[in-house]
């Protein structure tokens, strides 16, 4: 057990690749925590899909022991947090956990959208900051000009803030000096009961449920029987330790200490983030004040392209389930696809890697649907339901008006782009908010609905800004609006897989774009097929894929039958990738991409 | 020795992998060289010709083919050969067919007789196209007169004849085909073969073709429209379809291409050729180098050439089965598909249903509607 004054606790924020998880590696290095021998680049960025992306999705936790100018020794504990828009939940509940903030900002690029959305927590968490100029070994780092648009911008002291470069190592012995000089130790009381934060849970192969913790007072020893306040679970600790970044175990966890333990827990879903955690016999008398729950805001259809997958499908859920209780699941059954599940996510970046991790881990062909929002639909006997999809949209003549989610978005772009920002984002039913400069930079903030922003907003405004601006963006309430549900016909038949809620105005536009995009999809068949959108019965736009008439090899290559079957074999494997409705065959990847806006 | 039939025939297919130029559309195994040694040539063929043949003893042989290529670039001295050798080591069917591939140059019309001499009785001349800028346009390098003069000659010499047309041009129209057609079959030869126009990856249609540098080809709709009207055209001037893209008088049809298509048994030599036969019971599916020089090489050293020699499982023959026979009017037969290993055709109903396939007891066969997709009846059939 360390003394709290000999305790630094922080997490690592900034926006996405401001280098974050590199500091981490060179703070690691520095400790030498890890051996030379076993560093890697992102070492903590662990999983398959984090080293391709190059991107943290989980936070994570290391353990450094550093001896200081001061020539005393301390523990610092440190989570590097992920940049991406779709997991600030875990940097708020990562910042519950310490006293302070490393804040990273890459000086090539200045201070961006998450940058703000991440100090205005840290500001709510009550830290101290310790902002960070990153990447100065770049010829394009501006340090001095990033310092001034810190204090502009965010409106805090960067007359302090550190120089480094994450990549050479330049600078960031400043920063550990910084952290056991800048930031609190934690307090706390060793003799108090028992008072512990649950931070996080992840689900391993070896040792079950492994939960993460921070102890606020008391100590907690290996064989304690605790108790969870809010689940009310009753538990004898089997292991606790911390992370180097390894599993290393330890006799105790004292006040302000950061680690791990474990007790026979089944499941993620039997413990609650936020949670606090205290001894069964001798209790706290107050938890902790817990954390909001995350919430899905996406939501999209999970269907096996061989619908004999659809049990394979339902374990990979439940094991992924296991170790990212973010993502909701409901079976869903549609007469298109059959049987498949109704999932929530906190954003598309989360759909896609919960999608490539069952499509790879678990080798499941899926058709992913047409990405929702939740609709409060609400009927005109004063009944409110909740529409996750568009599919279960009640008859209009019940439903007395819809409300939409909506989002407050805040974009940093270079003055050159603000026009093709504000367009899209008028295009968008948005409503601007605010516009301010700092520089030559604008910060326009917009009222969006959310509805509008999940499917392919962010990868349009990359587009039209070639990837200089950035965004951020939070939940704001319901507001109702002209919304309608449009239906798709392929050969006269509905595919609820393709309904989709749109804006009364947009309607026509919308689903005349679809039938372009879904004729272009949809190969030939040996008849002709119709595609219509339609909203309630009636028709507001048609398409006709023309039957196909000529399909045979010509030629015959003097007995060269393995050429021909090969020619064969490449077409049954396309066919192996379409979902047959009616008689009709809809590649899997047409109930995304129909919905793909290129203007 | 008695001679043993083999169900569906049995062939020899020769491949010549020599053309005097390379045609922009050609994705065949062809070769441009400046000197061919046809000695050196002959023995190869003639080597490996004899490594198949102590593999497929006691066959009645009933048909030889010269394909390419260019076979009317080889000596007759070099044909002769080969014709010699393979009735040595078969037994030559009285009415064997022996075909030989000419391109219609003046210079090559003048070894037709040598051919003829030789042992060649059928003579199949790449004319491709009835008139000289089209002819210019597929790279070919003789003209539409050299070509009908090609073919008067051919016609004193050879008992049967046959030509090649390429349609679905750039730029042709339905009425400059129908045209072009009722010329061909006015030249009263008693087999045609009618190729629609494929734009095959790695030749130098294709690449213009991916670039969208190859303007005027005929859509699908004009093409099938085309594909009709040489169905209907041909059965009325008495040359009806046999086959997706050849057209015979009754009794006229190709019998080499008949033993493809019926799934029979071929072996193939030079560079490039394929075999099927039948050897201990097993169906073998042979292949060999496609390099000439590769193939050469491999051939002097070892006495054949073969990239493959594979057994082809149970259940693949039938399959191939099908792709073939389906080709034909004749269609295929059904308790054939069966005693080869084939699994029940559940789509068969259906197709039926959709007007696309037409059964009658045992046989099975694509319709008029069916034959322009065969392609995609097989993918239901065999999906
Ligand atoms: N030149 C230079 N490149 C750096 C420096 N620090 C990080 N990088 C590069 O910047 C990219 C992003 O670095 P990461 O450390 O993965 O960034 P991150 O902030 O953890 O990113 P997320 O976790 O996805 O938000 C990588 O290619 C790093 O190599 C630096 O000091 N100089
Ligand atoms: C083995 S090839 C060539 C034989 C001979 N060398 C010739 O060119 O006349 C046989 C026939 O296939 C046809 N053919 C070749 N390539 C073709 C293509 N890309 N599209 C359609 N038919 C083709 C031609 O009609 C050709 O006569
Ligand atoms: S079409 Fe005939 S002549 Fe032309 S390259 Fe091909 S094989 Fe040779
Ligand atoms: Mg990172």
């Amino acid at each position: 057990m360390t003394e709290p004054r000999h305790i630094r606790n922080f997490s690592i924020v900034a926006h996405i690749d401001h280098g974050k998880s590199t500091l981490a590696d060179r703070l690691i290095q520095m400790t030498g925590t890890v051996s030379d021998r076993d560093m890697k680049e992102q070492l903590l960025d662990a999983m398959d899909i984090e080293r391709e992306r190059g991107i943290t999705i989980k936070a994570n936790t290391v353990r450094l022991e550093y001896k200081a100018r001061d020539g005393e020794t301390y523990v610092l504990n440190l989570i590097d947090t992920p940049g991406h828009v779709d997991f600030a939940y875990e940097v708020s509940r990562s910042m519950r956990a310490v006293e302070g903030s490393l804040l990273v900002v890459d000086a090539s690029q200045g201070v961006e959208a998450q940058t703000l959305a991440n100090v205005y927590q840290a500001i709510d968490a009550d830290h101290e900051i310790v902002p960070v100029l990153n990447k100065v070994d770049l010829p394009a780092a501006e340090p001095a000009r990033v310092r001034e648009q810190i204090e502009d911008v965010i409106g805090i002291d960067a007359s302090e803030a550190v120089e480094i470069s994450a990549k050479t190592g330049v600078g960031v012995p400043e920063v550990l000096e910084a952290i056991v000089t800048r930031l609190p130790a934690p307090a706390g009381d060793r003799d108090a009961p028992l008072k512990a934060m649950l931070v996080d849970s992840y689900y391993d192969a070896y040792l079950g449920v492994v939960v993460l913790t921070r102890v606020m007072d008391g100590v907690v020893k290996k064989g304690d029987r605790i108790r969870m306040m809010k689940t009310g679970g009753l538990y004898q600790i089997d292991r606790l330790g911390v992370f180097r970044p390894a599993m290393v175990d330890a006799k105790d966890l004292g006040p302000g200490e950061i680690g791990f333990l474990t007790a026979s827990i089944k499941q993620v879903r039997d413990t609650a983030v936020g949670d606090t955690i205290t001894h069964e016999k001798r209790q706290c008398d107050k938890a902790l004040p817990g954390f909001k729950p995350s919430v899905p805001v996406v939501f999209c259809g999970l269907f096996p392209v061989d619908s004999a997958e659809f049990e394979d499908l339902r374990d990979a859920i439940e094991k992924l389930q296991l170790n990212d209780a973010s993502f909701s699941a409901e079976m869903e059954t549609s007469a298109a696809l059959g049987f498949g599940f109704r999932c929530g996510f906190l954003g598309l970046l989360h759909l896609e890697v919960i999608r490539d991790r069952l499509e790879r881990e678990y080798n499941i062909d899926l058709i992913t649907t047409a990405p929702s929002v939740i609709y409060q639909v609400h009927l005109r006997d004063g009944e409110m339901i909740e529409l996750h999809n568009p599919a279960d949209m009640p008859d209009p003549a019940t439903v007395e008006r819809i409300e939409e989610p909506r989002i407050k978005a805040t974009i940093l772009v270079p003055d050159e782009y603000l026009g093709d920002v504000l367009k899209l984002c008028q295009d968008r039913r948005g409503v601007q908010l605010d516009l301010t400069y700092a520089g030559s930079r604008a910060m326009v903030v917009y009222d969006l609905p959310l509805n509008e922003v999940v499917f392919d907003f962010y990868d349009r405004l990359k587009s039209v800004t070639r990837g200089y601006a950035s965004f951020d963006y939070q939940m704001i309430g319901y507001q109702e609006d002209q919304l309608v549900k449009m239906s798709i016909l392929v050969n006269d038949e509905p595919v609820d897989a393709l309904s989709t809620m749109v804006h009364r105005a947009r309607a026509e536009a919308r689903g005349r774009a679809m039938c372009e995009k879904l004729k272009q999809l949809i190969p030939q068949h040996m008849f002709k097929i119709p595609i219509q959108a339609a909203i309630g019965g009636r028709i507001i736009a048609r398409e006709t894929i023309s039957a196909l008439r000529k399909d045979v090899t010509a030629k015959c290559y003097g007995g060269d039958v393995t050429r021909k079957k090969k020619l064969l074999e490449k077409q049954k494997a396309g066919k192996k990738k379409m979902r047959q409705f009616g008689k009709v065959d809809i590649p899997q990847e047409a109930f995304i991409s129909a919905l793909k806006m290129d203007g | 020795m008695g001679a043993e039939p083999i169900e569906g025939g049995f062939g020899l297919y020769v491949h010549w992998p020599f053309c005097a130029a390379k045609c922009p559309y050609c994705d065949f195994n062809s070769h441009v060289r400046a000197a061919v040694d046809q000695r050196r040539w002959t023995r190869a063929l003639l080597a490996e010709m004899s490594w198949h043949a102590a593999r497929t003893p006691g066959r009645r042989l009933d048909s030889i083919f010269f394909g390419g290529g260019t076979p009317s670039l080889m000596d007759p001295a070099t044909v002769a050969a080969v014709i010699d050798a393979a009735s040595g080591h078969w037994n030559l069917a009285d009415a064997a067919e022996i075909t030989l591939e000419a391109n219609p140059t003046s210079v090559e019309a003048g070894r037709f007789a040598g051919y003829a001499r030789a042992g060649v009785n059928r003579l199949s001349l790449g004319v491709q196209a009835l008139n000289d800028p089209d002819l210019n346009a597929l790279g070919r390098l003789h003209s539409a007169t050299e070509a009908r003069a090609a073919f008067d000659m051919a016609r004193t010499i050879f008992p049967r004849i046959s030509f090649d047309l390429i349609y679905a041009r750039q730029g042709q129209s339905l009425a400059a085909w129908e045209a072009e057609l009722d010329a061909a079959l006015g030249m009263a030869a008693d087999h045609l073969s009618l190729y629609q126009l494929t734009i095959e990856a790695g030749t130098r249609f294709g690449e213009l073709h991916a670039r969208g540098r190859l303007r005027g080809l005929p859509d699908d709709d004009l093409a099938a429209d085309m594909y009709a009207l040489t169905q209907q055209r041909c059965a009325a001037a008495g040359l009806a379809g046999y086959e997706v893209s050849n057209h015979a008088r009754p009794g006229a049809e190709g019998r080499h291409n008949l033993v493809y298509w019926r799934y029979g048994e071929y072996v193939g030599i030079g560079p490039g050729a394929h075999g099927r036969y039948v050897r201990d019971g097993q169906r073998l599916a042979s292949a060999t180098a496609l390099h000439p020089e590769t193939w050469l090489a491999a051939t002097e050293t070892r006495g054949e050439g073969l990239s493959a020699d594979d057994p082809i499982p149970p259940a693949e023959q039938a399959e191939e089965y099908l792709m073939m026979a389906l080709r034909l009017a004749e269609g295929a037969s059904l308790a054939r598909h069966r005693r080869l290993g084939g699994a029940p055709l559940s789509a068969l109903g259906d197709l039926q249903a959709e007007g696309l396939l037409s059964r009658d007891a045992d046989r099975i066969a694509v319709t008029d509607r069916g034959r322009p997709v065969l392609n995609a009846v097989l993918r239901a059939l065999l999906a």
